[in-house]
Parts: C-alpha cells; structure tokens; sequence
C-alpha cells in the first residue's frame, strides 16, 4: 500500500478545488449555460439545482469510475447515459416527494440535468479514466463550481428582478414608485436574456482577476 | 471475457437496464404515497384560493376541513350523482358530452353564507389551463376566482395565475339581467361587453386569455341547471 496516494493528496485537492477558479464548468470550459440561465431567476431554485445536480454529478463519477473496467467500448456512451438518467429520475421523484413546490419551480430542468454537458463531459474525460475517490473528488469540485456560479446568478437576479431574495421583501415597499418613492425592479433581471450578461460579467470579472485564462 | 465481444456488450446492456429498471420502480413505487399526497395538498390550496383564503401547504389540510363543508357531483340536468367529487379527473370528464359529464360541486362556508366553488379546466396556448370560480349563494355573482396553467408564456400567457388578473373576476356576474346565462368576456381593448361581464384580456396573451373565455363559458355553462335549480 506504500504507492497509495494521500486521500488528500495535492492534486486531489486541486480536483475540488479547480473547478471553483480555473477550470470552472461554466464560466471556462463554457457548459452547462442552458439551466443557468433557466433557474436562476430566484435563488431558492438556483440551490436547489446546484445541489440536485453536484449530487447527480458526484453519484454519476464514482459509478462510472466503478465500472470503467467492465464498460464495452462500443455503448460506453449508452451506459454512461442510462447511469446518469436513472439518477435524475431518482433526483426528480425525491423532489417530488419531499419539497413539491420547489420541483414545481424546477419542473422540466430537473430532466433536463441528464442532457446537462457537464455531466457527460466530466464522465467522459474524467471518471471513465480514473478512480473511484478522484472522480468523486471531481465530481463534487465541478458540481460546486457549477452550484457558485448559479449561486452568484440568482443572488443578483433575484435582488434586482424581485427586490427580494429567497422570497423575503430586501427593498422597503415605501421605496417603490408605486407607493410614492424612487424605485423600481428591474424587469429585465427576471428574463433569460439579463442572466446570460451576468455570466458574462462574472467572466470578465474572473478573467481580469486571473490573467491565466486569457487566450491570445 | 473480450470487452468488445458482440456477447459481452448484448449481456452488459441488458443486465444494466434489468437493474436500473428494478431500482427506479422500487423508488417510484415507496415515493408514490408522499407524491400524491403534495398534489392533493396543492389541490386543496387552490380550491382555498377561489375563496381567497390563502394556505400554505402545512394548514391547507386543516383549513380545508373546516371551511369545506359539503362536496359532491352533479349531471348537467342538476341532478346529484354518486361519487367523491374531489377525486373527478376534469381532464377524462372533458372528453365526455357534455350530459354525461360528473361536475363537481364545492360548499364553503365563508362567515356562515355558503359559496359555490367550481372546478375549470381548459386549453390555453401551449398546453392546458385549470382553476376554480367561487359564486355567492345567489348563484350569479362570483366570489373569487383563481387559475393556473402548465406552461403559458413567462409574462403574457402566465399572467393569467396572477393576482391582479384575478382579482377582475370578483363582483361579476355570470347571468344577465333576463335570467340567461352570459358568462364572463375576457376582452381585448377593441370588444365591448356589459361591465358587469366583463375582465380585461392580457396584453400579448390574446390565445391564453380567450383559451380562458371558452373554458369559464363551457365548464360554468354545465352548471347552468344547477344554478337555476339553486336559485
């Protein structure tokens, strides 16, 4: 067992963590914009999406990963697909069953995780080459990383588009016009449109911090 | 064995799909009682709301109980029928003629007077709409009123589940002044129609909000027996 690596180990941790900066799923490798653009409009949904989905992910990595040894080459995709579907439909009937209106919310973008890129592409470039424990690792670092940017999405959507978040009134109700005062929502902020100038604003923002990311 | 055998990967796919099939039944089946339970808890919310008592999902049940005093199914000639009228698929009942329909009727007992609640169902743009109208025991005048829709347009067609379009229902009545049976105008700024019958169309919801017309206008208009019986 002395060629072991640390359960802990350096690039082990840089698994969890890359996805958080460098490597984030959405904002640089670019996947998964289609539910962040969906979900977001409040951040109750958002959290609820970021987890359904880290859980999907991280679930779909470590039994990949299990199997990647007894996977004909020829249906790997198949496989990998069939894997990540019955676990969405798991997601989906616990969702159903325990916090109802938030699955409402959600409605079809929770069956839409299965055709979530970053779940496929994280299952083929990673679990199918890898261990277990890596690709949990992987798993959770890139569902969190996800779960953040989404996170950030609706905090803003959310406060601007609703005056609110997580449902609780932020913006004094004398403050409106309608009641005689200066402000309003931004209606934008509800629309997919305004959420998909967000992330590209979180882009900028993160590619000026980390000059790394910047191509030539 | 050869991973890439012809045998292999036929016997891997179908032990994968016995499996997974095994464990999503065993999932759906033990969820199934919880699942059903949110509907109906979802259900009772909103007949609630027709009566605009607002209930979250933990006191629907309790609030049901006491306010719902009476529930049970009428024909189209007004005669009662056997069966629990919470339990009525509008969606099977709709396919029906109209004199073989099961119309459920609700009592709520608002401050001791009796309102009538009454389930809609109907087409909007993209998929089906729903709700309930209450009337007062006049049989003519609507209580409340409250709609919701499966996937109406964020904005125009969605607006119906909102508030302040239903709030307009409240005070209409749905006979004129000879008895007949009217119905309620969902009218765009072009239409004229007696005040008393009439709510405002949503702007750029022109299909949801004449999807909703039919519907109030079909579904009420079964009734019409029973409200003349009532009465």
């Amino acid at each position: 067992m002395s060629d072991k690596e640390a359960l802990f180990s350096k690039k082990n941790i840089g698994l969890l963590t890359n996805p958080l900066n460098s490597d984030n799923p959405i904002t640089v490798q670019v996947l998964g914009i289609c539910s962040a653009l969906a979900v977001t409009a409040q951040l109750k949904p958002a959290i609820v999406m970021a987890i359904s989905v880290t859980a999907v992910l991280a679930f779909a990595n470590v039994i990949i990963s299990l199997l990647r040894n007894t996977i004909p080459n020829r249906i790997r995709i198949i496989v990998q697909l069939v894997v990540i579907a019955a676990l969405v439909i798991l997601v989906d009937q616990v969702l159903k069953a325990f916090v109802y209106d938030v699955s409402k919310q959600l409605s079809v973008f929770v069956g839409l995780i299965i055709t979530n890129c970053i779940l496929m592409g994280r299952l083929e470039a990673f679990a199918l080459g890898n261990k277990p424990w890596p690709s949990l690792l992987d798993g959770i670092g890139n569902g969190a990383g996800y779960g953040m940017i989404l996170v950030i999405i609706g905090f803003f959507r959310e406060l601007l588009g609703s005056g609110s978040l997580f449902g609780y009134k932020l913006i004094p109700e004398s403050w409106y016009i309608a009641n005689g005062g200066f402000y309003s929502n931004n209606g934008m902020m509800i629309l997919p449109p305004m959420a998909l100038i967000t992330v590209g604003v979180i882009i900028w923002v993160q590619r000026s911090k980390n000059r790394k990311l910047i191509e030539d | 064995m050869d991973r890439n055998s012809n045998v292999y990967t036929f016997i891997y796919a179908s032990v994968m799909v016995i499996l997974v099939a095994a464990i999503l039944s065993f999932a759906a089946f033990n969820l199934k009682p919880y699942q059903a339970k949110n509907v109906e808890i979802e259900k009772k919310q909103n007949i609630l709301a027709s009566v605009n008592i607002a209930a979250t999902a933990a006191d629907a049940e309790q609030i049901y109980s006491e306010k719902i005093v009476n529930s049970y199914i009428v024909n189209a000639k007004g005669e009662t029928l056997e069966g629990d009228a919470f339990t009525v698929d509008l969606k099977k009942e709709r396919a029906k003629k109209v004199e073989d329909r099961q119309l459920p009727v609700f009592e709520c007992n608002i401050d001791g007077g009796i309102k009538y609640i009454l389930p809609l169902y109907g087409a909007g743009l993209w998929g089906p709409i729903w709700g309930y109208i209450s009337v007062e025991s006049d049989m003519n005048t609507i209580y409340g009123a409250t709609f919701d829709h499966q996937g109406e347009t964020p904005g125009l067609g969605a607006e119906i589940a909102t508030k302040a379009f239903q709030e307009q229902f409240k005070g209409k009545t749905i006979f004129d002044e000879d008895g007949k049976f009217y119905s309620i105008v969902v009218a765009k700024s072009n239409e004229t129609a007696p005040a008393e019958h009439k709510v405002d169309a949503i702007s750029g919801g022109t299909i949801t909000s004449k999807g909703l017309q039919t519907m109030v206008e079909d579904d009420l208009g079964a009734y019409k027996a029973f409200f003349n019986q009532k009465n």
